[in-house]
């Protein structure tokens, strides 16, 4: 038996969520050393745990990450008012907390009340980072700015901000001096522009700077000569009127960037502008050009300098010839994502087909993740792509065009996908498209035994499709699913996988609501919820499908913050024991690694 | 690969169709209703570009920031025609402001605003969620209240 010393040094380098959650259930002993040292807490679903629980537990932590809204609430498929609000956790925290130091909070509601309660309730409070989040105001951040002496980060990533006055950038004191990165793309007012370049001029660690649109081409040269030292560089719009003496000067200041290594911005780009970047692209791991809408010439000369690029993002007008130069020039590429520049207009007039994705699947090595937005796609280069580099871990492809077939052969997708998840055996996140049956479902089930998040849409022909997901893929834990024929009977007899996963979205499929009240009331472990925004939905009979099904596994029971269109399934107490005689026998506590059997209970405590 | 199934096969669920029996009232956009109904599957001949909502899976604040949706706006008794930018907007306060700005139109508005939607139907705005409106409104006009 080590002394508790010594276990607690071993512990400190354990700085994975999964090691840590690993070390604590080797024994109690282990369990209580390590309860006390964690030092910073992953919740991945804000309902699947209370915020007292995870105080209890973890006394000393200086660093919560939450995330809250299904991720297809990023499409507009979770109606507003759902829920994953912070409030409640904010409070919490702040009474228990007063030493920590980081927030970052994904897919969340946000109050300027809870900005404040950070503001104030955190004396070492650092890093404040905020994705896709949505209700406060330039009031919030004010409150941020002012209170929080020793800020580092302040991160707002595509956030939906109330913007009452870009005042909010004024209200950091002139003592303050610890900034290190300032990311406020998303926000679309004006901020003082003196105050920010004295913000900037007093930040001699600034790394990371991430303008919004509103500061012009014009004050680029003096942001960037005021911070040598920046690493990480997001222009606002990128364009003016084309003037020599303005570009002399930007180009002069990108020039001088020597620690450059990201850039990102680029709105309404103006082209002739492009080349002040020049000699900065050979230092570039990060290239965001995703806003830039300018054609594949102006693309391509940039690409073919970024002999170190890591991280590509880019539009689709880059085309096929683009992404050729890639594959020739950025030999160190990881990640690639294409996204399209005009997703709802049926013609086409951007050459960027699957031949640009299998180029770069050929030339660049090191590929590793993939976002792609095409119209179409065919089983052979799918089919190279996976040959081409088996090392893939994150593929996502989407055919624009529901259910399109492999346009050469007019067959489904179902083979390259299939070899895709036969190929790329360190496969963990997969998003698929176009024409797929249930066959591509089996391939999964057999293949694709890391897989950790799996996208669906528009595809498949029965149950069996999503029988073979949930018995065959081991690693499975976030599934979301839409517009497939997918109903009651895989989802039933697969129920107990339900409880060794984070979470399962099926819309417009065809589970029913007898099904969603079954599942509820078997599994005390699960929130089941229903969100369905017909007006007539409480005088539909049981066998009609539901809208939408969210499934989450939980340990703090039902949640008490849902609107009227959410509803919990087979949680009342009447539904608990029906006239079928069915009950509920088994608990199983994955986070204790016992099991207990115990009667179902609303109310649970650990 | 165990199926740990709970014995349900056995419990009678019955799947129908959506409203059999139900009294559902017609759904406006129903994709189920597509895959259910003549899917012909085989050729890509279920058009869904723009009927289903969040498809393509682009993010709001990316269709924001990247597509314009210029739709053209008509005024009863003006003598040409505007355009807006659907995809500018982050509501329809900002939206509806926008276009009585268009016209010059001022706190008494005469005009009621309708839109065309994918359909063909002539709706009225402000009756779907934002984004819905967004991807499925064609056309605007400013009718006047009678």
């Amino acid at each position: 038996m080590f002394p508790e010393e010594v276990l607690e040094h071993v512990f400190s380098f354990l700085n994975s969520h999964t090691d840590r959650n690993t070390a604590s259930l080797v024994c109690k002993s282990w369990y209580e050393m390590e309860r006390w040292c964690r030092k910073r807490v992953f919740i991945g679903n804000c309902y699947a745990v209370n915020p007292r629980v995870v105080i209890r537990r973890f006394p000393e932590v200086k660093s919560v990450e939450l995330k809250g809204k299904p991720h297809f609430a990023d499409f507009n498929l979770v109606p507003e008012g759902w829920g994953g609000y912070v409030y409640p956790w904010i409070v919490e925290i702040a009474r228990a907390y007063p030493w920590l130091e980081e927030i970052r909070l994904k897919r969340m509601v946000v109050t300027d009340e809870c900005l404040e309660i950070v503001a104030k309730s955190f004396r070492n409070f650092r890093v404040l980072v905020l994705e896709s989040c949505e209700g406060f105001s330039t009031d919030g951040l004010a409150a941020v700015a002012a209170n929080c002496r020793n800020l580092r980060v302040l991160d707002l990533r595509e956030c939906e901000v109330e913007e009452l006055s870009g005042h909010w950038l004024s209200h950091f004191p002139d003592s303050f001096t610890s900034l290190e990165s300032l990311n406020m793309a998303c926000l679309g007012s004006e901020v003082s522009f003196s105050a920010l370049e004295r913000l900037v001029a007093r930040s001699p660690n600034l790394k990371t700077l991430r303008l919004n649109r509103t500061v012009p081409i014009e004050k680029l040269s003096t942001l960037l000569q005021r911070a040598p030292q920046l690493v990480d560089f997001g222009t606002g719009a990128y364009s003016a009127e084309i003037r020599q003496d303005v570009y002399s000067r930007l180009a002069d200041a990108f020039s001088r960037s020597k620690n450059l290594k990201s850039l990102s911005g680029f709105w309404d780009v103006t082209p002739a502008y492009l080349p002040a970047i020049y000699s900065v692209c050979s230092q570039l791991t990060s290239l965001n050009l995703s806003y830039a809408a300018t054609r594949s010439p102006d693309l391509t000369k940039i690409v073919s300098q970024c002999y170190n690029l890591q991280r590509l993002v880019v539009l689709d007008y880059i085309e096929d010839t683009g992404l050729n130069t890639v594959s020739m020039s950025c030999k160190d590429l990881r990640e690639l994502v294409v996204f399209p520049s005009d997703p709802f207009v049926g013609e086409v007039d951007v050459l960027l087909t699957e031949q640009g994705l299998v180029s770069v699947s050929q030339g660049c090595s090191k590929l590793q993740s993939v976002l792609y937005f095409c119209h179409q796609m065919s089983n052979s280069a799918l089919i190279s792509i996976s040959k081409n580099r088996p090392n893939l871990t994150c593929f996502r492809l989407c055919i624009i065009e529901p259910r399109v077939p492999d346009y050469v052969t007019h067959e489904p997708l179902d083979v390259g996908f299939g070899s895709i998840v036969e190929n790329c055996k360190q496969l963990t996140r997969l998003s698929m498209s176009g024409l797929l049956t249930d066959r591509v479902f089996e391939y999964i089930g057999t293949h694709a035994k890391n897989l950790d998040m799996l996208s669906i849409a528009f595809a498949g022909d029965s149950d069996l499709g999503l029988h073979h997901v949930l018995s065959g893929c081991d690693s499975l834990r976030k599934l979301e699913i839409r517009d497939c024929p997918f109903g009651d009977k895989a989802l039933l007899a697969n129920a107990s996988k339900l409880e060794k996963m984070r979470s399962l979205w099926m819309s417009s499929c065809l589970v029913s609501f007898g099904a969603c009240k079954l599942l509820g009331q078997k599994m005390p472990g699960l929130n089941v919820e229903v969100i369905d925004e017909r007006e007539n939905v409480n005088s539909l009979p049981e066998y009609v499908p539901v809208e939408k099904v969210y499934i989450y596994r939980t340990v703090s029971g039902q949640r008490f913050d849902t609107p009227d269109f959410v509803r919990i399934m087979g949680k009342d107490k009447d539904d608990l024991f029906s006239d079928k005689g069915l009950k509920v026998a088994v608990l199983f506590c994955s986070n204790f690694g016992t099991f207990r059997p115990c009667c179902c209970t609303r109310s649970r405590s650990l | 690969m165990a199926t740990e199934g709970l014995g349900l096969e056995m419990t009678e669920l019955r799947l129908g169709l959506p409203g059999g029996g139900g009294g559902e009232k017609k759904e406006k956009k129903r994709v189920l209703l597509d895959i259910l109904g003549g899917d012909d599957g085989g050729g890509g001949k279920n058009r869904n570009t723009g009927v289903a909502v969040g498809w393509p899976p682009v993010c709001s604040y990316r269709k924001r920031a990247i597509i314009k949706m210029y739709v053209k706006v008509s005024m009863d008794g003006a003598p040409f025609l505007r355009k807006i930018d659907i995809n500018g907007f982050k509501g329809y306060s900002d939206f509806i402001r926008a276009l009585e700005n268009l016209f010059g139109l001022g706190d008494e508005c005469e005009y009621t605003p309708i839109y065309e939607d994918k359909d063909g139907d002539w709706m009225l705005v402000g009756d779907v969620p934002w984004e819905m409106f967004t991807e499925t409104c064609k056309r605007l006009r400013m009718k006047k209240r009678v």
